[in-house]
Formats: structure tokens, sequence, C-alpha cells
């Protein structure tokens, strides 16, 4: 049977049927829960194997990009989701799904519970939508990760700086190798703008938690998992799927 | 107690913004200013003491890792503040952070939160003139129209501003129309804004005095509202006596022509003409829809929303683009991309050239372009394909075409006038309150106001996560089968979706039902309103309370405003008084006639010859400044603004080749609907528009003919069927009435007509935008450039055998498909030059032929790359494919298909219709050259490894050009 993952939907949620489609083809059986579902008990995170809160602009980010959806989390699911998360199960939170996993404090360490990085303004102080490459770190750990190849997939958004509140907490995301991916060039170098299309510090685009089991990054890996999503279709280019990682999500539940 | 809250960003955070904001004085003339600080503000009105308030934003607004708060009381802050300004909307218009705070707010247990509003403080980190600082606001923080501003003191918060019109008692007025005489009637239209004539009011007060009594105010503005040219395109269905003067022809003797309404005898009669059993549904519903595949249909519509994007550039193309999704949401179709076609003003237009009260070019553009990326980003809907196009003439007026692709299961479709007797009317989505009510009208009310909340009224902000919601209900209902019918709330808000939906069973509404924004709005008000995120659904009432709880599901608000009831009667209700009882048959058909004239006269510009003779400059220097033609550059700048990847269908992209370059001619996309099925050959859909409102300066015949092939040649050479390719035609022109403006309509409407029988591609849809005109200061009428903008969908039966743009290896070929000849009147080299010219690209009216002679070239997987040539012709498609496929080229003007001698100048700068650059591996060039050759086609070049552009002619070399000047040219701003 194919493990139930459940897609989490906000009002603004956008790119919950992208995600859908590509786990979907990576072999699990999503369903798209709004929250609301949960808050009427119809359905229970427990329920499901896996929790993916996707990308999108829930509440409109009107009090900041996945602010509200946090608060609304931690305060009317705050004990649902952190059995999720302390039952070892996965998590994937891909753009606004990324700064509520932050914002909620289940990134960096959901035991620690408490927001010390943060997803904020590009530095072009502009929307971004590019097509960006992603050099997945070779010490970290986390199952997410597993035999991933450089993946080339888009980013699109106003709020991906990755922040952190003092140096110590980047120097424990490095030495605990909790950082999944990071922006570089066509040849797997970093560099200035737009190869790191937002300003991240030390061009981090995901990190995990120190157990890797919940994974959170920026660009839209779902958004390429065919060929004819590629840019280069017609320059018959083939590299950079990001269904690995969709797969080796799945790999973790079945 | 009113709260102040500020999320200030700590130091070295927030620097994009601070440095984005140094370049935006910079175009006010104001550089070497010291850097400003953008802080987040918020207003709370509570009865709560700080601590409450200060814990409240700690867990609602605040970003620890970044930004620092402090709450203080209104009026305790600090008054001598320096290098401050502060902004806020005006009372009235949507705030929707305000209503989410609010809400969390709630939801957090701060019951003791009543109001709340957001603004934004500017903080410079140094001394700035306070008169410098007016300017800033004024000129670029805050729109008077919908914002307030204050320099250096705190400002109010819009809910402690005196709202007008709240106080009393709603109630209805009625209108003494019986007696008045025609000097009476036509004031009585004037001064209501009905914008009705004479004609018309007579024909209203005939049937007052018939039913023996006078109208409401309600009846007035529903009738003025659906007998609008918005709403009935009296000028598209008025009879016209149409006169062509003779042109330049020997024997012409011009033309005469009674003309029995431009849409019936031009657009509609083309579509008849051409016939294909492939068109679902033409001009009867919100949008055109066409068949797909076996089980899905396409839907597609494109609005204009120009008035409100020049007073306010942001709201008025926001709310344009959720207009017109609304309207793919209307044929219950899911939204699968947006398109966006700009026309603007000068960008580098002196600050003295400006006429008063019109915002400048550039302050516009940002505005108009941030409002579609804002509604179509937060909606999650790709937007792939458009154009910019730069003219003096747009200073003033702007347009801002939007439109929306929407696919949908055949045969799920409940369209408007399905509506029976017995069903529901239901309301859906945003509440309504004052918006798009008109200026003037609101001014006639007795009270105490301000010009700013006339205005704000006047101008909606949207807010697309409602309109998100509204969409997610409504495909669920449609797929529950629980409506009967169902449209959007557009122009003339309820009068005009519930008259319209209930035309011919008759609708009872109770108006007092109606969800508002605030208290106090008139019966005609509710009625009239504008305001956005609507839908009206009829249903019946047995799935009424599934169809509550669908939109309870999805935070959607939802009532039920009356029924449809077999009467043939409009019956509107507040409270126990009836407001409004119009007869259906009077309201939909009483509009008198139009009879207008029209003139047709050439205007003769000389055509410069001496450009070709002896150009202006090297040719090499002339190919970098036509790439950097404000009308060629790249436009990468904004589509990476917008997200064009969402839904994960976009194959062929905005931007083409290995590093994403150059333009395509148009967009692909497999509809997600559609994504799961596997198997070849597997069809997506195509997407592309023409527009060039300078062959209009010279004949608007020939600016109909050449959009249609070029919305034709962008579809076919990226891989569309050329015989599955539907058209929509949106006009905006100037003031109908004067007869000149309306025969260069009618002759463009002509060329529509003929074109659309060339190529046997019917027109769908289309919407007209008339009285584009501006009256300036001086007392002289500032009229736009008559624009057509033809926007095609094709189907491409196989998303294997699609082209994009970019070169794809050295050693290729390229061949030019189409003849090319000295036309280069409305060329952007000649408005490089000055000069707009005569030779204007001729009618081709053998194009058809041609585009499936390509189509079968590029299904038989012959064709690596393909790009039309238009605006900058030959130089400025060689280049654009060299430049997104990272190659050179080299070409000899020699060897292009010609009828006759052409001069360098005219060879590479020529804008003649249907042709394509075509590159070819050597392997496939006996095939291709054979599919080709009932065509003028001929290999004119190769493609080169090395990064140089090489012209020659007869084989000598002209000039070469590196790809770094090309890409500085095309990429410089």
């Amino acid at each position: 049977m194919k493990p139930p993952v459940a897609i989490l939907h906000a009002p603004g949620t956008n790119r919950d049927l992208d995600i859908a489609l590509a786990l979907e083809v990576a072999g699990a059986a999503p369903e798209i829960v709004h929250i609301n579902r949960l808050l009427a008990c119809e359905r229970r995170l427990s329920d499901y194997a896996m929790l993916v809160i996707p990308g999108g602009f829930s509440y409109g980010d009107d009090l900041g990009a996945g602010k509200l959806w946090a608060v609304r989390l931690r305060h009317d699911l705050g004990a649902q989701i952190d059995a999720f998360a302390r039952s070892g199960k996965p998590i994937l939170g891909i753009c606004n799904g990324f700064q509520v996993l932050v914002k909620t404090g289940l990134l960096p360490d959901p035991a620690a519970g408490v927001q010390s990085l943060t997803l904020t303004r590009n530095t072009s102080a502009r929307f971004e939508c590019r097509w960006v490459y992603l050099e997945p770190n070779r010490q970290n750990p986390s199952p997410w990760l597993r035999g991933l190849e450089r993946i080339f997939c888009p980013v699109a958004h106003g709020e991906g700086n990755f922040q952190v509140d003092e140096a110590g907490t980047l120097q424990r995301l490095q030495r605990n190798h909790q950082i999944a991916f990071t922006y570089v060039d066509s040849g797997g170098q970093p560099g200035p703008y737009p190869v790191n299309p937002n300003g991240s510090v030390a061009d981090i685009a995901g990190i995990t938690d120190p157990q890797g089991h919940i994974l959170g990054l920026m660009p839209h890996p779902e958004n390429h998992i065919l060929p004819h999503q590629h840019p280069g279709f017609h320059r018959s280019c083939r590299l950079g799927s990001g269904l690995r990682l969709f797969q080796n999500g799945v790999a973790m539940i079945r | 107690m009113v709260y102040r809250i500020l999320l200030m960003p700590k130091a070295g955070a927030d620097e994009g913004r601070s440095i984005a904001l140094q370049r935006a004085f910079a175009t006010l003339g104001l550089s070497h200013l010291p850097p400003v600080v953008v802080d987040d503000l918020y207003f709370l009105e509570a009865d709560l003491p700080a601590g409450d308030i200060a814990s409240l934003a700690r867990t609602a607004l605040l970003d620890p890792v970044v930004q620092t708060l402090a709450v203080e009381e209104a009026g305790t802050g600090d008054e001598a503040a320096t290098g401050v300004i502060e902004v806020t909307y005006l009372p009235g218009v949507t705030d929707s952070v305000a209503e989410n705070l609010l809400a969390v707010a709630h939801s957090l247990g701060y019951q003791g939160v009543r109001q709340a509003a957001s603004g934004r403080r500017f903080r410079f980190q140094g001394e700035v003139a306070e008169s410098h600082l007016q300017a800033i606001a004024r000129g670029l923080l805050a729109n008077s129209t919908v914002q307030q501003y204050a320099v250096n003191r705190p400002i109010d918060p819009p809910f402690l501003v005196p709202q007008a019109g709240n106080g009393g008692r709603p109630r209805v007025a009625i209108i003494p129309i019986r007696e008045l005489d025609d000097r009476q009637l036509h004031a009585l239209s004037r001064e209501r804004r009905l914008s009705l004539d004479l004609q018309e009011m007579q024909a209203i007060q005939n049937w007052y005095r018939h039913e023996g009594r006078d109208p409401t105010d309600v009846e007035l503005e529903t009738l003025a509202q659906t007998w609008s040219e918005h709403c009935v395109h009296k000028t598209f269905r008025a009879l016209i006596d149409y006169r062509e003067e003779p042109g330049d022809v020997a024997g012409d003797q011009g033309v005469a022509l009674e003309i029995d309404g431009l849409l019936k005898t031009f657009i509609r009669a083309a579509t008849e003409k051409v016939d294909k059993a492939w068109v679902q549904s033409a001009f009867v519903d919100n949008a055109g829809i066409i068949r797909f595949d076996d089980s899905y249909d396409l839907a597609f519509k494109v609005e204009t929303h120009n008035h409100p994007s020049a007073l306010e550039p942001f709201g008025g193309a926001n709310t344009g683009v959720g207009g017109v999704i609304r309207d793919i949401l209307g044929v219950s179709a899911r939204p699968i991309a947006n398109t966006d076609v700009l026309c603007f003003g000068p960008e580098n237009l002196p600050e003295e050239k400006l006429p008063a009260g019109v915002l400048h070019p550039r302050r516009i553009a940002e505005g108009v372009i941030h409002g579609i990326e804002d509604y179509g980003n937060k909606m999650g809907i790709p937007t792939v394909n458009g154009a910019v196009h730069y003219h003096p003439g747009y200073t003033a007026n702007p347009l801002v075409y939007c439109g929306c692709l929407g696919i949908l299961p055949r045969g799920s479709h409940r369209p408007l006038h399905n509506a029976r007797a017995g069903d529901l009317i239901v309301a859906i989505g945003g509440r309504t309150g004052r918006d798009g009510l008109r200026g003037a009208t609101f001014s006639s009310m007795e009270m105490d106001h301000t010009t700013g909340e006339i205005a704000s009224t006047a101008v909606q902000i949207g807010n697309p996560i409602v309109e998100k919601q509204v969409m997610e209900v409504i495909l669920r209902a449609r797929d529950a089968g629980l409506y009967t019918a169902i449209t959007d709330c557009g122009a003339g808000g309820f009068s005009s979706a519930i008259g319209e939906m209930g035309r011919h069973v008759g609708a009872r509404v109770r108006l007092d039902q109606a969800p508002l924004k605030y208290p106090g709005l008139r019966p005609w008000e509710i009625w009239l309103s504008e305001a956005q995120e609507r839908m009206i659904l009829a249903i019946p009432p047995h799935h009424w309370p599934a169809f509550r709880q669908l939109c309870r599901d999805h935070d959607v608000e939802a009532c039920v405003l009356g029924e449809f009831d077999g009467s043939h009667r409009l019956r509107v209700d507040y409270g126990d008084t009836t407001v409004a009882d119009l007869d259906m048959t009077f309201l939909h058909e009483g509009v008198p006639r139009r009879r207008l004239d029209a003139v047709w006269s050439p205007t003769r510009h000389p055509e410069p010859e001496h450009l070709l003779v002896s150009p202006p400059d090297d040719p090499s220097e002339l190919v970098l400044r036509v790439l950097a033609h404000a009308n060629v550059r790249s436009r990468a700048d904004i589509v990476h603004r917008y997200d064009h990847e969402v839904q994960g269908g976009t194959v062929v992209k905005p931007l083409a080749g290995a590093a994403q370059r150059g333009p395509n001619d148009a967009a692909v996309l497999i509809p997600q609907p559609c994504q799961r099925q596997s198997g070849r050959p597997q069809a997506a859909a195509a997407l592309a528009v023409g527009i060039n409102p300078r062959y209009g300066f010279i004949d608007p015949y020939a600016m109909a003919w050449a959009c249609v092939d070029e919305a034709l040649r962008n579809v076919v050479a990226v891989g569309a069927d050329p015989d599955r390719v539907a058209l929509l035609d949106n006009f905006c022109w100037g003031n109908p009435a004067l007869p000149d403006r309306l025969g260069s309509l009618v002759r463009c409407a002509r060329g529509c007509h003929d074109a659309a029988l060339a190529y046997e591609a019917p027109f769908i849809s289309g919407k007209d935008s008339l009285n584009n005109e501006y009256l300036g200061e001086d007392g002289a009428k500032h009229a736009i450039p008559g624009t057509l903008l033809i926007s095609a969908v094709g189907i491409v039966p196989d998303l294997e055998c699609t082209a994009s743009a970019d070169l794809k290896q050295a050693g290729d070929y390229l061949y030019l498909l189409g003849e090319t000849h000295a036309e280069l009147g409305g060329s952007v080299y000649y408005d490089l030059c000055g000069e707009i010219g005569a030779s204007v690209p001729r009618p081709y009216p053998q194009a058809l032929p041609r585009l499936r002679a390509l189509h079968r070239a590029i299904r038989a997987g012959l064709v690596r790359a393909c790009h039309d040539l238009s605006d900058g012709g030959l130089a400025v498609a060689v280049a654009e494919m060299c430049l997104a496929g990272e190659l050179g080229a080299e070409i000899d003007l020699d060897l292009l298909p010609a009828g006759e001698e052409l001069p360098a100048a005219a060879a590479l700068f020529s804008e003649s219709l249907g042709r394509f650059l075509i590159e070819v591996r050597p392997q496939a060039a006996g095939r291709f050259e054979t599919l080709l050759s009932s065509q003028p086609c001929r290999r004119i070049g190769t493609v080169l490894a090395e990064s140089h552009l090489r012209v020659l002619d007869a084989g000598r070399p002209l000039f070469s050009l590196p790809l770094c000047d090309m890409y500085r040219a095309y990429e410089s701003s």
C-alpha cells in the first residue's frame, strides 16, 4: 500500500498540487488536508506517515512570510505537531513551508522549539523566480539527501534570505552538518547574485533538524520532476531532477 | 486606547530595501540622501494594557532574528521626530494586513482588540529638508488616491479619521424624472455620472411615464450600469455611417458604408464564416471556450484595467488581474496561466513634460508590474506571456491588458443563463463596501467628505487570498454539481451579475442580507459596489447546505441574497422597502441603439527613404541601438518578478536558452490536470500576443493584419497547429463620438475581420475599452494611440514537437522563411530615427499555407530553433537567437528571399509579415527544404561557435558584432 502523506493547506497555499504530483510520481499517496479539517478534528496528523507544508502565501503572508500560519499551528495544533515531530516521521517544508518550520521553531531543532533563524526579504528587495542549482551537503546524513545529485529547480519567493540570530547558530548548523543544500553555479561553485538568488548567509538554501527527519528548503524541487520541466528541455538537458528527493522521502516511510 | 506597534529592522537587516529606495529617490532628482530605514507600523485600538499588546505583537508580528519591537500609546511618541515619513491607507481602503491582525488577535484570545490598521514608517538616518520629505512622500511613498502620509509627526490611523456617510438610516431616494425637459435630463445624467445620452434618458423617462411613477436611485443607477458602454458595448453594436476618404492608390474612390454593428459585422461574422467545430463557446459567456483534448476545454479571456491603473497603478493592475481570473472562474474553469500586455509613456520622460495630475510613467510602470506580480503570484497562477510597449501617447493613459487561461472538464460548466426559477441567489467571497463607486456620484451626497475619501471609493485594492479561496470553493462545487449558473461580480457589481443571470427568469433580491465591510452603506451603494473577489451563483435550495459547508471549510463567506423567481422582473428589497422593481425586458433591451458617424482619412507621413540609402550610423551601431530600444530590449527584469513556474506546466518558458537570456515567441503549457497522463503524444496549449500600435498611425487596417499575423506566428513558431488557433480581440481607443476616432476603429475592425478569414482563425472573445482620452490642464484632449491587442491560444498536438528560440549548435543551418520587402513604416528603426514613414508592412493573405508548411516541419522534428521576425526585423531576430543560445551566427543579406533589391538597412530592419528564422541540422536540411518547397525559404547562414554575429552582403563582410556588446545593449535599462 502506498504510504499516506498529509500536504497541509491554508488559505493562500498554492504549490500543494505541484507537491502532490511529485509525491505521486515518487510512489506515495498524498492527501491535501485543509488546516480547518485538523482544527475540526476531522483529520489527525497521526494518521499520516509524512507531513508536508507546501509553498504559497499562507494568509497572504500579511504579518510576515509564514508567520500567521506558524502562529496558528503552534497555538491551535501545537501538541499534534510536536508529537508528530517527536515520533521521527519525516516533515518537509518548502518555500512558505520552510518559513513556517523556522517560525514555529521546528527548525533548526524541534527540541529547542525557539526561532533562531529566519527567511527574510531578498537582498534584491524583489520577488525572484529563476532556476538555481542546489548542492546537497554530503556530510549531512539525513535520509532525505541519500544519493542526491545536484538539483536544478526554480526559486519563487520574495523572502528567502536565510539569516541567523547570532554567529553561534550558524556554527552549530555547520558543526552538526544540518545544512542540507547550498546555492551553487552550474559547475558546483558558490557565487554572487543571481547564483545565490536572495542573499542567504553561507549560500544556505535548506537545512535539516539534527536528527535529519525534518527538511526545509526555499527552492522548488517539486517543479522539476519531469523532463519537459527543465528549461533546457529543447537543448536535450536532462540532469538535475528533483524527483530523487521525493523518492528519498517515500523510502523513509515505506 | 490606540497603540502604535513598530517593528524595526536590526542593524544590517533589510539593506536591500534601503538601496532600492535610494535608487528610486534618485529618479526624483534627489541623490546623496542619508540611508533610510523602513519600519512596519501597526495600530491597534484595544481595551488592554500595553503589556498585553506587546505580547500579542511578539507572538503574531515580530521576527526576532531581524527585527526589534516597540509599542507605544498613540499621542505619547516622539512628537519632534525629524526625517520621518509615515504612510497608512485612507479609510475604507481594503487593508488585508489589518484584517488578518484583528483575526489572529481574537483567535489568540485578545478579545479586547477592536480595530487594527497597518502602515509604514520611513526613517532617514540624517538630515533631510522637509520639502524633500514632502516630495518623496508625494512622489514615491504615498498615493493620495488610497493612502495618507505625515511628515515628521505620527500619523493618525485610518479608523480615527472621521468616516463620511455612516450616520443615519440607509435610505433610498426617488428621482423625479417624468417632468424634466431635455436640458434637465442631460443635467441629471451628468450630475449623477450616469453616462447616458439624451436619447437614452428619454427612453427611461418614457418608460416611467408609462409606469406612472418616478425611478428610485437604485433603479436609475441599475439602468445606467446595465446600459453602460462597459456592459452593452453600445459603440460596437451601434449603426455606423462610415466613410473612407480616397487613398493614394490611383482610382481609389473611397468607401461609404452603413455598418450594422461592428461586433456583428466584423468580429462575430468572422467567427461564423471560419466556422470551426472546436469552438465550444464564443462571445456568449465570461470567456471564450475551445476544445483542448478528448476530455478538457480551454477558456481564455483578456480584459483591460486602464483608468484605475492610471490613478493607482498597483491597485488598478492588481484588481485587473483579479477581475480576469474571475472571468475564468465564471466559466467554471481552473486558471492555469496569466498574460499581461502593458503600454506606458516613456520611462525617461522629463518631469516638465508630465501633464498635471498624472503620475510619472516610471511610477505607473513600477506599480502596475508590482500589482500583476502580487495577484498572480499569490493566486499561484503562472504569468507566462506578455509584452511592454512604450510610447508618449500612453503617458496620461497607460494600458493594462490582463489575460487568463483556464481549463475545465468538458460539459462541467453551468453557464450564466442557466439559472432556474427557485434557485437561490448566492453571493460568495469578499464583503461589500464603497469600493469602485463613482467618485462624483459619491460627492453628490450631502455629507462631510474629503477628496481622498471620494477617490478611495473609485479605486479598489485586491485581496488575492480571498479570491484563491473562492476558486477552491468553485472548483469543488462544480465537480459536485452544486450550482446551476455562475458569474462574477465585475463592473456594476451585484446589479450587473444578478440582473444578467436573472434576465430570462426574474430575480428577487434582499439587499440587507449582503455582508458589508462597514455599516452605513445606502441600498444603491450595496447594489452597485464593485468590491472585489465576489461571485454570484444560482444554487438549488437542496444543495445550499452542502455548498454552505464547503464555503465554511475554506473560510469563504457565503450568503443567500434572494432567489430567481420566474417573475421576469428584477425586484430589489431593502428591509421592508422595495427599492427597485424593473421589467427585465426593458432593463436588457430598452436601450436605444446609437447611430454614429465615422470617417477614416489616411494621415500621410513622408517615407524617409534617405534612412535606407544612407543610414545615420554604422550598421553594427544601428543593430546595437535597435537592441537597446525601449520596445525591444530584454524583459528579463520583469519576467523574474512573475512566478512563471508554479503549477509545473510551463514547457516553453518566457525566457529561452542555456542561460535564459533571450525571449521565446510564446508560452507552452501542460495544464495541471493533464500532467498525470503518460504516453505520447501529450497535447499542450500555446499562448501569445500580437501588438503594434505604431503601424496604426499609418493604417489601422494594416495594424490589425500585423497583430493577427504576429500572434499566429508566435504560437506556430513554438509548435501550435495553425488550424487550431483561436483569437481574442481587445480594442483600446479614444472617444467614439468623435468621427475620426471611430473611423480608425472601424478600419481596424475591418482588418481584424479580413485577417481572421485569411488565417481561418476564429475570434472567441473580445473586449473594447473606449474613451481613453485625457483632458489636460491646457484644455486639449490627449487621446491614446488606437491600440489593438490580438491574443492567441493554440493547441500544440505533441509536447515533444515544440521549438524554442535559442540557437542550439554550431554548424547548423539558418533558414529565412518568408519574403522581405522594404516595409519599414512604423518600424523600430524608423522610430529610432524619429520617423514614422508610410511603408507599413502589408497584409499577406497567403500566410496560412506557410504556417501549415512550417508546422509540418516542426512536427517532423526538423526544426531545432525557431523565432519569428517582428519588432526590429531580421537584425533583432538573429541577435535574440544568438543571445539566448550563447552562440554566434553568420548571415548573408544577399540571400534573403525578397521580391526586390534591398538596401542593407531594409534587409536588417524591415518588419514585413509572415517571416521566421529557423535553425536546422545539416542532416535534416534536405527534408526541411522539401517540406518548405512551396514557400519562399532560403538558407541564409550558419550557426557559429565563436561569439560573434557576422553579417555579410553577397559574401562581403558588412560587420561583425561580439555577443558581449549585444548583451550589453539588449540588457541595458
